[in-house]
C-alpha cells in the first residue's frame, strides 16, 4: 500500500466504501443504541446469565466433540487414499452450505423419538435428545464440524508428511508417529480451526432451535435469547447482542494474534 | 530392538509409473557387517529410491531385504532395525535435540529416564552436549547433520542409511563434517548404505562405490578401483578422466577412426583413460618419444581453480588440463587448431 489514491478508480472505491459501511454501520447502530446507562443491572439478570452460562458451555462442549470426531477425520481426508474420497469431502462440507434449519430438521429425523437412531436410543438407554442441553450440543457441533475438519485437514495437507516418516524408521507406529509428531506440528491449526468452530457453535440459532427447541435454562442459547427478547423486550435484546458481538470480536482478536489469521495472512 | 551385527543382502526392483515417465530400479546389494557401501549415480538414477526401498518408505515391486538372515521386507517400517539420516534431516521442529535423539529409544519400548540418558550419550558423542535444550531452528546446518546422525544412531540400527548426508551443508562445514561423519562410520559396526552424487563424499567416507545410472548398476567398486578404472562416461567424468570404448590389438587401441598407444598389451574390446593433466598441448607437430599425437581444434576453454581445462573436439574429444601460462604462451582459443600428445605410459587400458 503506497497510498495512491488518485490511482483507485471511483468505480470501484465507491462500492467498496459502501461495502465497508454496509459491513459496519449495523454494528455502530448496536453500540449507539445500546441502554448503556442500565447494562450493568441488565447484564446482572438471572435469564441473560443462564443464557449466557449455557452458550458458553455447549458451545464448549460441541467444540470438545467436533475435535474428537474432527480431527481424526481431517486425518483420514488427509492422509490416506480410499474410494469416494472426493464424495466423503463433499458430505463433510454440506452442513456449512445447509441452511442451519434444515440440518436442524434432519437431526430430528435420525435422532428424535421417532427418528431413525433415536427411537433405538430411547428404547435401550433411556435417552432423549431433542428438546435438552444434549439436543443443544449435538446441533451446534453439527453446523461447527465442517469449520474444523477444513481447518485441520488443511494444516495436514500444509504440514510436511515425510516427518512421519522419519518418526516411522525411528519404530513409531502411524498412531504414535500422529500423536507424537503429526498433531503438535499442526496444533496451530488445529487450535485455530477449534476457535471458528467455537464462534460458530456459539452463533448456533437454526438448528438450536429446530432440534433442541427454546426453553430457558435449560436449550435457550445467547442468539434463541436474543431473538425472543426483541418481541418482548428490545433493549434486552441489544445488551444480548453486545455481548455477543464483545465475545466474537474477543475470538477474531485471539485468532489474529496467535495464528496469523486476518492481517496479511494468505 | 535386537542389534542386528548380520550383513546386508537385498535385491530391489521398484517399478513405477508417474506423469514424469516410467522408472525401474533393479539393484541387487550386499554388504557386510561395518562396511560402507556409497551408492552413487546421477540424479533420477535411482539412488533414494534404494534407499527408501532398504528402510520400507519404498514398497518393492519385487525382491528382498534381509539383515543377518532375518527378512526384513516383509516389515512395516517401523519395526525395521534400521536408522535414517534424511537429506534435510527432518528433525522434530517441537522438540529438543536431546527429545529428538531419544524419540527412537522411546518408540522403541525404551524407558523415558534411560532413553534420555542414551541420547544425552549420543549428544555428546557427536560434540553436542551443551545443545541438549536446543530446538533444531536454532541449530547451524552441521549441529542439525549431527544431530540428525545421533537420532538415527540412538535406537541401536543394524542397518544406517544416510541420504546426501552432507549437501545441503556449506562448503568449510562440509569438510569437517565429512571428517567427524567419516568417524562415527568407522565406529558403527552395522551396515552403512549412504546415497551421495558427490565422489569425494563417496571416496572419503566409503569401503565400497556401487555406480547407479537410470535404476540399474554399472559399477561397482573400491574407492581406488573405481576412480582408476571408470567403466561409463559418468563414472569417467566424476573422477576426472578422458574415457573410450575401443578394440585392442597389442599395445594399440582402435577408437572409431584414431589409434592409441596404451601401456598394457590387451586383445579385445578394452577401455583406454588418461588423465586431462597428461595431455600436452602444441601449435605445431611436435618431434620425439613414442607418444600418442593427434591434430584437433579446441571447442571450449574454461578456468578450474589454478588449471585451465580445455576441450578438445574430434578426432578423440578429450579434456586437457594446462597452465594459465600455457593459455597464453600458445595463443589458445576457440577454434584454434592445435596438436595434442599423451604420453603411452601415462595411457591406461583394461578390458570392457
Amino acid at each position: 500500500m503506497t497510498g495512491r489514491r488518485a490511482g483507485v478508480p471511483w468505480a470501484l472505491l465507491v462500492p467498496a466504501l459502501a461495502g465497508l459501511a454496509f459491513l459496519v454501520l449495523p454494528l455502530a447502530g448496536l453500540l449507539v443504541r445500546a441502554p448503556w446507562s442500565t447494562l450493568g443491572a441488565r447484564l446482572a439478570e438471572p435469564q441473560v446469565l443462564a443464557a449466557l452460562r449455557l452458550s458458553l458451555v455447549t458451545a464448549t462442549l460441541a467444540t470438545a466433540l467436533c475435535l474428537v470426531l474432527g480431527v481424526p477425520l481431517a486425518w483420514l481426508l488427509a492422509r490416506t487414499r480410499f474410494p469416494g474420497q472426493g464424495l466423503v469431502r463433499a458430505l463433510v462440507i454440506v452442513p456449512l452450505v445447509l441452511p442451519p434449519v434444515v440440518g436442524g430438521v434432519a437431526l430430528l429425523m435420525l435422532l428424535g423419538r421417532r427418528g431413525l437412531l433415536g427411537r433405538w436410543l430411547e428404547a435401550a438407554f433411556g435417552v432423549t435428545l431433542p428438546f435438552s442441553t444434549a439436543g443443544v450440543v449435538v446441533a451446534e457441533a453439527f453446523v461447527a464440524l465442517p469449520f474444523l475438519v477444513i481447518s485441520v485437514e488443511g494444516a495436514l495437507r500444509a504440514a510436511d508428511s515425510r516427518y512421519e516418516e522419519a518418526a516411522a524408521t525411528l519404530g513409531a507406529s502411524r498412531w504414535t508417529a500422529f500423536r507424537r509428531v503429526t498433531l503438535p506440528l499442526i496444533a496451530p491449526g488445529v487450535l485455530a480451526g477449534a476457535t471458528l468452530s467455537w464462534a460458530r457453535a456459539l452463533g448456533e440459532f437454526g438448528a438450536t432451535i429446530t432440534f433442541a427447541g427454546n426453553f430457558p435454562g435449560r436449550t435457550q442459547t445467547m442468539p434463541l435469547a436474543v431473538y425472543l427478547a426483541l418481541e418482548t423486550d428490545p433493549e434486552a435484546a441489544i445488551v444480548l447482542s453486545l455481548v455477543l458481538l464483545v465475545v466474537s470480536v474477543a475470538v477474531l482478536a485471539l485468532l489474529r494474534d496467535h495464528w496469523g489469521l486476518g492481517a496479511r495472512a494468505g | 530392538m535386537n542389534r542386528g551385527t548380520g550383513g546386508l543382502d537385498a535385491r530391489l526392483v521398484v517399478h513405477r509409473e508417474s506423469r514424469a515417465g516410467r522408472f525401474a530400479l533393479d539393484l541387487a546389494l550386499a554388504a557386510a557387517p561395518g562396511e560402507v557401501v556409497a551408492l552413487l549415480g546421477p540424479n533420477g538414477a535411482g539412488k533414494t529410491t534404494a534407499l527408501r526401498a532398504l528402510a520400507g518408505l519404498e514398497r518393492l515391486t519385487a525382491g528382498h531385504v534381509r539383515l543377518g538372515g532375518t527378512a526384513l521386507h516383509p516389515l512395516p517400517v517401523e519395526a525395521r532395525p534400521v536408522g535414517m539420516v534424511f537429506q534435510d534431516y527432518l528433525l522434530f521442529p517441537h522438540l529438543s535435540a536431546l527429545e529428538n535423539v531419544a524419540f527412537g529409544p522411546r518408540c522403541r519400548g525404551v524407558g523415558r529416564r534411560e532413553a534420555r540418558r542414551r541420547a544425552a550419550a549420543l549428544l555428546d558423542r557427536v560434540g553436542l552436549a551443551e545443545y541438549a535444550a536446543v530446538r533444531p531452528r536454532a541449530l547451524s546446518g552441521g549441529q542439525a547433520q549431527r544431530v540428525a546422525l545421533a537420532r538415527a544412531l540412538a535406537a541401536e540400527p543394524g542397518l544406517l542409511l544416510l541420504d546426501e548426508p552432507l549437501a545441503a551443508l556449506d562448503a568449510h562445514t562440509r569438510l569437517e563434517i565429512r571428517s567427524g561423519l567419516r568417524r562415527h562410520l568407522a565406529d558403527f559396526d552395522g551396515v552403512t548404505v549412504l546415497v551421495t552424487h558427490d565422489p569425494l563424499d563417496a571416496m572419503t567416507l566409503a569401503d565400497r562405490l556401487v555406480v547407479l545410472e537410470e535404476g540399474v548398476l554399472v559399477q561397482e567398486g573400491s574407492p581406488a578401483e573405481v576412480a582408476r578404472r571408470p567403466r561409463t562416461g559418468y563414472v569417467a567424468r566424476l573422477v576426472g578422466l578422458n574415457l573410450y570404448r575401443g578394440t585392442a590389438r597389442g599395445h594399440t587401441v582402435t577408437v572409431e577412426r584414431a589409434e592409441l598407444d596404451a601401456a598394457e598389451a590387451l586383445d579385445g574390446e578394452v577401455f583406454v583413460v588418461f588423465a586431462p593433466a597428461a595431455v600436452a598441448l602444441y601449435r605445431s607437430r611436435p618431434h620425439g618419444s613414442p607418444r600418442n599425437v593427434w591434430n584437433t581444434t579446441i571447442a571450449g576453454i574454461e578456468r578450474q581453480g589454478d588449471r585451465v581445462r580445455v576441450r578438445l573436439g574430434g578426432p578423440l574429444p578429450a579434456a586437457a588440463d594446462v597452465t594459465p601460462a600455457a593459455v597464453a604462451e600458445l595463443g589458445l582459443a576457440e577454434g584454434v587448431a592445435v596438436w595434442a600428445a599423451v604420453k603411452a605410459t601415462e595411457t591406461h587400458a583394461y578390458p570392457a
